[in-house]
């Protein structure tokens, strides 16, 4: 299979040469192939959270190149690049403008590769969200004049998820954009997550705290400490994995034990 | 008949206004921007009016103060997101720029009369009034105050309803969101920094647009005219909203065309009691800050409610 996402030695200093000197991402490398579905899993400040804002161009690294489907995109504007990446983040905020209906957010977020009309809306397209709305199986189809406001966290999450995915991207960011849900609702959007993955057949990373979910998605698991590759786990070695054998793992690994947090989701 | 007269000239004067509210509306609601720009940008789609209306173009000329006007928005939309500049200095930087320009424009002079010299037939030069809109207006519909409230209302309606309709079409709905949520726009792949220049640039061509068609019916440019314009647009903005409330865009642009009207009704009622016409500014800052005050004190009323309420229920 050939190769989706290369990166290739990325480095990020924040404020080099100062106290408050730190080092994200160091020599990071990572070969992403077509169409798979990695895991990531890391203590707070081992870079995963910077690794997605330096793939998405929020900020361009020191040294290291990116590559996505052939091209090199280390140096374009944040926008231009999210042509080819979706993105969702914990907070369901972020993806989503709260003062326009559902219908409306959906037709920006396509605007990636919707036929160019001259309405943001048209009857095909508002079809066309109605059966994505339906596949969410949150009665959102019937809603799509509703503000986006007004739905709930897991409502707005599963919307997000929908946009982000709406123009078959490239690759898909996930960073922990289930932790601010409840349980039911959290374990909905994952499902719908998965499915969605599945059925266009997209090459994701998910960022997560929970080392069941990081075993039960997805086809690889990495784990990522002082920005740098610690653990990078796959096929059988990957299936007779255990959340406990993870933590042991990574304690060797790294040296240090993980936080509080991810000890207790065990 | 006297209220009849106050009416139309409300009516008048609001039409007027309106693109202007309209241009407030889009920066201040749709963008959440605050523009200071517009002072200046509605002085220079006049003065640019003016100009373009003595050399003999008066329909050219509304059009050269609305791309005055647009000129201006792009300024201050390129300190904002080219030079990422703090929005409200940005705007008072071009206004600030804009009083220069004008006073160039206007030839150095801080007004200019809408008048040509003309020889008559006893062969001496006299000023003769120039071509305007409402004049061509006037023309045909008759004089006095209807016949230019007529045309005004029209480019009124013509602006809502081309507005309306733009802010469904693709670059429209990425204006919104630009104001709505920026992040998610630069996530669809679209240049939030060009979609607020385009908005800013809108919203000041609509201001410029009520400049130009104040000074053709006016018949004279002032620098003066755009002092405190923002408070005025401000001020119809939320008398609008205060009546039908913060709901859609089409509705919002609605809003805001009626409470230009109803702003200048306030006015009126003022003028009846008496008041000198230089209150008008006091006036407006009072309506736009009991306005903005209106929310707050409501749910502060309602929580001392609620609270007497518990411990008359605790305590009884």
């Amino acid at each position: 299979m050939s190769t989706q996402l290369s990166i290739t030695r990325l480095t990020k200093i924040f404020e080099p040469g100062t106290a408050n000197q730190k080092i994200a991402l160091n020599n990071f490398s990572l070969e992403v192939k077509k169409g798979e579905f990695i895991t990531i899993l890391g203590s707070n400040g081992a870079g995963k959270s910077t690794l997605f804002n330096g793939i998405l161009g929020k900020f361009f690294p020191d040294s290291g190149r990116i590559i996505l489907d052939g091209e090199d995109i280390t140096y374009w504007k944040d926008f231009k690049r999210a042509a080819k990446i979706g993105c969702l983040f914990q907070n369901p905020m972020r993806g989503t403008a709260p003062n326009m209906t559902i219908e409306e957010n959906l037709a920006l977020a396509y605007t990636r590769n919707a036929s160019k009309s001259f309405f943001a809306v048209t009857r095909k397209d508002s079809g066309y969200f109605r059966e994505l709305l339906a596949t969410l199986d949150l009665g959102l189809e019937d809603r799509m004049k509703t503000k986006m406001g007004l739905l709930s966290g897991g409502q707005r999450q599963a919307a997000s998820l929908l946009m982000a995915t709406i123009a078959k991207p490239k690759l898909l960011l996930l960073d922990e954009h289930t932790a601010a849900l409840d349980p039911v609702t959290s374990r909905k959007v994952l499902e719908i997550t998965g499915k969605i993955i599945e059925q266009n057949q997209l090459t994701a990373l998910m960022i997560t705290h929970d080392m069941n979910q990081a075993l039960a998605f997805g086809s690889r698991t990495i784990m990522m400490d002082g920005g740098t590759l610690v653990l990078d786990i796959h096929g059988s070695e990957r299936a007779e994995m255990t959340p406990r054998k993870l933590v042991d793992l990574y304690t060797d690994q790294s040296g240090q034990l993980l936080s509080d947090r991810t000890m207790l989701s065990l | 008949m006297h209220y009849f007269e106050m009416l139309l000239s409300a009516l008048g004067q609001g039409a007027i206004y309106a693109p202007m509210a309209l241009g407030v509306f889009i920066a201040f609601r749709i963008l959440n921007t605050p523009d200071l720009t517009i002072d200046g940008s509605f002085v220079f789609g006049m003065t640019v009016c003016a100009m373009v209306t003595v050399a003999g173009h008066p329909v050219l000329a509304i059009l050269a103060g609305t791309a005055a006007g647009m000129l201006a928005g792009l300024v201050t939309g390129i300190l904002q997101t080219s030079l990422q500049i703090n929005a409200i200095l940005s705007g008072i930087l071009t206004m600030t720029g804009l009083y220069t320009v004008n006073y160039m424009v206007l030839g150095g002079q801080a007004n200019l009369y809408l008048q040509q010299m003309q020889i008559n037939e006893s062969g001496v030069e006299v000023p003769v009034a120039s071509q305007t809109i409402y004049k061509m207006m006037a023309a045909v519909a008759g004089n006095g105050e209807v016949s230019s409230l007529i045309l005004s209302g029209l480019i009124v309606v013509i602006v809502s309803v081309l507005l309306s309709l733009f802010f469904k079409t693709r670059p429209g709905i990425a204006i919104r969101a630009t104001g709505d949520n920026e992040e998610m726009v630069r996530s669809s792949s679209i240049n939030a920094d060009r979609s607020r220049t385009l908005g800013i640039m809108l919203a000041n061509s609509l201001v410029g647009l009520s400049g130009a068609m104040l000074c053709q019916q006016q018949r004279y440019a002032d620098l003066g005219c755009g002092n405190g314009m923002l408070v005025v647009g401000l001020a119809s903005v939320i008398i609008g909203q205060a009546l039908f409330g913060r709901r859609g865009v089409t509705l919002g642009v609605v809003s805001a065309v009626i409470g230009s009207v109803l702003y200048r009704m306030i006015l009126q009622g003022a003028y009846q009691i008496d008041m000198p016409s230089y209150t008008v500014k006091l006036l407006s800052a009072l309506i736009v800050t009991v306005a903005l005050v209106m929310p707050l004190t409501k749910e502060k009323m309602n929580t001392m409610r609620i609270r007497r309420a518990g411990e008359k229920e605790a305590y009884k």
